[in-house]
């Protein structure tokens, strides 16, 4: 039944990535908030990044994007964007990036849009910064932004403030903001998770749309699992500050190997089918300041056994381009309980 | 199906009208019709489910249906008692049999009293019971919603999210209701909590003989909850049929519409193909049917003239559209496609 294409992003074929990142840490005040986060991300390729709160999805990408606060002790064994190492670049470096080679769309455009600004003096200002072109040229690149991402009348709607906007007006607004100077790589953090489910499916349209035409990189933050399978490439499941399994879309849906993605898909109600009775993953995520040793999984996990106390599993292969990061793979049988 | 009992809850042209604007800078109060003439009944022992987005009214209904907030206009019968006519001691004495749990279990709990307390509030404010036996009964609440006694003397902020809704649901349950109105009761909570308190939701309703006004935007939810489902759209019904009916065979193009929106993770990658245009302002409902701004098959009559909720077929479906089950075309949104660009 479920056609999921292979995956275009094979780690050995194509072009060089967009964006490499290697064990990824982020520590605040000494308490580990993401663990080793790696991620490849190619040219044309949406990367699903999945969790729950607290998982650490949102975390990875602000610390990629340079945008956490002063606090967060960031670390990484590799941090490449576009082939540039962004473990060296200034800070003045990064305001060039941001915007131009590397974009971000939020949940919240309330919060991302500059209240007291037009949302065309929002564009018009990264464009001239960005491009150092004139104010007409740049007008005239901020209306035309806002008819691609679909708003009606953008010769007039350019001079509306975010408020005088619908909320899917508003989202349209702001990615129009973020894709005014074409980045290479998009991160959207829950952009439709605000939306009601019909616009949601318009701006998730809009984005495929843009997506397809600018060939960018994507990585698409969300908790819901509908939108990824919809929209993603490769997916990877986070959990408690780890990445604990990363696949081509359809592998994940299809024979999903970590027992937490199996109970995640498990406990979701689909509106197609009908089910009897969820699977409910017992227990709670375990706070940051107090993780259980050995896999963070274990307090919850059906499958637990003595040898997951003691040490954090390793993400390791466990079919074509697919990996997770549990002890038991091989015990537990894919068509078996979750 | 066929139940020969009265419906437990019977709701008649219910309308709710807020004026909004005017005043003393002059202008004419715009009035905003939140609920419009919805009428429905739930019978015993269901679960009917309320869909629909934003500005739809099912918050609206569902407080109007406890008397949280008075209608304009419209009965509500419970168990055959017009709830209109009661005085506010009956009322009162009634609210025994009828709860509501909300979407926010941070906002419905106060802070300062500990758990045990907001569990027994409801029997010391009814005036249920002793001290002794209200002991036992928070006891057994507890036990009920998956919460241990030693739970009772902490205060609600110690509690995530799903705990917290254990405990609205407990508070709820403390006056023995027969009915329950679940406003967005699971929404706010991360999946894997939310099918705890879903699974608990249907194993109260078994044990205790409970039934339920489920109000939700999400799909999925709907469908695994609800027996009966009633979709809404700016203050109207568009609507109603058994969760087959409506999930399998919708017969309005909204509930088409939502449906094909939803996103599936059984389709792969699909291209969205969205219905086009904003919700309308409910302050500003379109002539004619309210959907026909943005339904794929609006003909002239839609525009002008609003489809009454008729009978569709002979088996319990309604649908408020001039040109019902003509939207009935496979669920799958469009074509899958490869991987993009590729």
């Amino acid at each position: 039944m479920t056609q999921h294409p292979p995956s275009l992003a094979s780690p050995v074929a194509g072009p060089a990535p967009l964006l490499e990142v290697a064990d990824l840490s982020v520590r605040i005040g000494g308490v580990p908030i993401i663990d080793k986060v790696s991620m490849t991300l190619r040219e044309g390729e949406v990367v699903g990044l999945v969790g729950e709160s607290g998982s650490g999805k949102s975390v990875s990408s602000l610390a990629i994007m340079r945008l956490l606060p002063k606090e967060a002790e960031i670390t990484a064994s590799r941090l490449r964007l576009l082939g540039e190492d962004l473990l060296q670049a200034s800070e003045r470096r990064y305001e060039q990036l941001r915007g131009s080679a590397i974009a971000m769309i939020f949940q919240e455009p309330m919060t991302a849009l500059n209240p007291v600004l037009t949302v065309g003096e929002q564009i018009i200002e990264t464009v001239i910064r960005h491009e150092g072109v004139g104010r007409r040229v740049a007008r005239a690149r901020a209306i035309d932004a806002l008819g691609r991402v679909g708003i009606p009348a953008a010769a007039q709607r350019v001079d509306d403030y975010p408020h005088q906007m619908s909320g899917g007006m508003r989202q349209r607004a702001m990615i129009a903001v973020a894709l005014a100077c074409q980045p290479r790589v998009l991160i959207a953090d829950e952009p439709t998770t605000a939306l009601d489910v019909t616009i949601q499916a318009q701006i998730l349209e809009l984005l495929q749309d843009l997506q397809e035409e600018y060939r960018m990189g994507t990585v698409m933050i969300t908790h819901d699992l509908g939108v990824v399978s919809s929209f993603a490439d490769r997916v990877m499941i986070m959990y408690s500050g780890r990445v604990i399994e990363e696949a081509p879309a359809g592998a994940v849906f299809d024979a999903p190997r970590h027992p937490y993605t199996r109970g995640l898909l498990a406990s979701i109600p689909s509106s197609e089918v009908d089910t009897d009775r969820l699977y409910a993953i017992p227990g709670t995520v375990p706070p940051a300041f107090d993780p259980p040793p050995g896999c963070r999984f274990e307090p919850r996990c059906a499958h637990a056994a003595a040898g997951c106390r003691l040490a954090q599993p390793a993400l390791l292969a466990c079919g074509p381009d697919h990996r997770a990061a549990c002890l038991r793979l091989d015990e537990i049988t894919p068509a078996g309980a979750p | 199906m066929q139940d020969p009992l009265p419906p437990l809850l019977r709701v008649q042209d219910l309308h709710k009208e807020f004026s909004s604007g005017g005043g003393w800078l002059g202008g004419a109060p715009r009035v905003v019709r939140a609920v419009d003439r919805v009428s429905f009944e739930v019978r015993a022992g269901e679960t009917l489910g309320v869909v629909g987005e934003s500005g739809c009214g099912k918050t609206t209904l569902g407080r109007m249906v406890l008397r949280l907030l008075e209608a304009t206009s419209g009965k509500v019968e419970f168990d055959g008692t017009d709830l209109g006519g009661l005085d506010a001691a009956r009322m009162r004495a009634m609210r025994r049999n009828m709860q509501i749990i909300f979407q926010d279990p941070f906002g419905a709990l106060n802070p300062r009293m500990t758990v045990g307390e907001l569990i027994v509030e409801p029997l010391v404010i009814h005036g249920v019971g002793t001290p002794a036996s209200r002991q036992a009964r928070l006891d057994e609440l507890l036990g009920l919603v998956g919460l241990a006694p030693y739970h009772a003397a902490r205060f609600a902020h110690e509690f995530s999210g799903g705990q917290r809704q254990r405990i609205c649901i407990a508070r709820a349950l403390a006056l023995n209701p027969r009915f329950i109105v679940c406003d967005e009761a699971a929404s706010a909570l991360d999946v894997s909590i939310q099918a705890q308190i879903l699974n608990l939701l249907q194993d109260l309703k078994q044990s205790l003989g409970l039934t339920y006004l489920f109000i939700s935007h999400d799909l999925g939810v709907i469908r695994h909850i609800s027996d009966r489902v009633m979709v809404m759209y700016l203050g109207q019904v568009v609507e109603m049929g058994s969760k087959h009916q409506i999930f399998d065979a919708p017969s309005h193009p909204y509930t088409a519409a939502l449906l094909r929106a939803s996103p599936s993770r059984n389709r792969g990658k699909t291209r969205f193909a969205a219905i086009k245009g904003d919700l309308p302002s409910p302050a500003n409902p379109p002539p004619g049917c309210r959907f026909h701004t943005r339904c794929p098959l609006a003909q002239p009559v839609c525009r002008t003239t609003p489809p009454p909720l008729m009978p569709v077929g002979a088996s319990g479906q309604s649908a408020a559209c001039h040109f019902p089950g003509s939207d009935r075309g496979p669920l799958d949104p469009g074509k899958t496609v490869g991987a993009m660009g590729g």
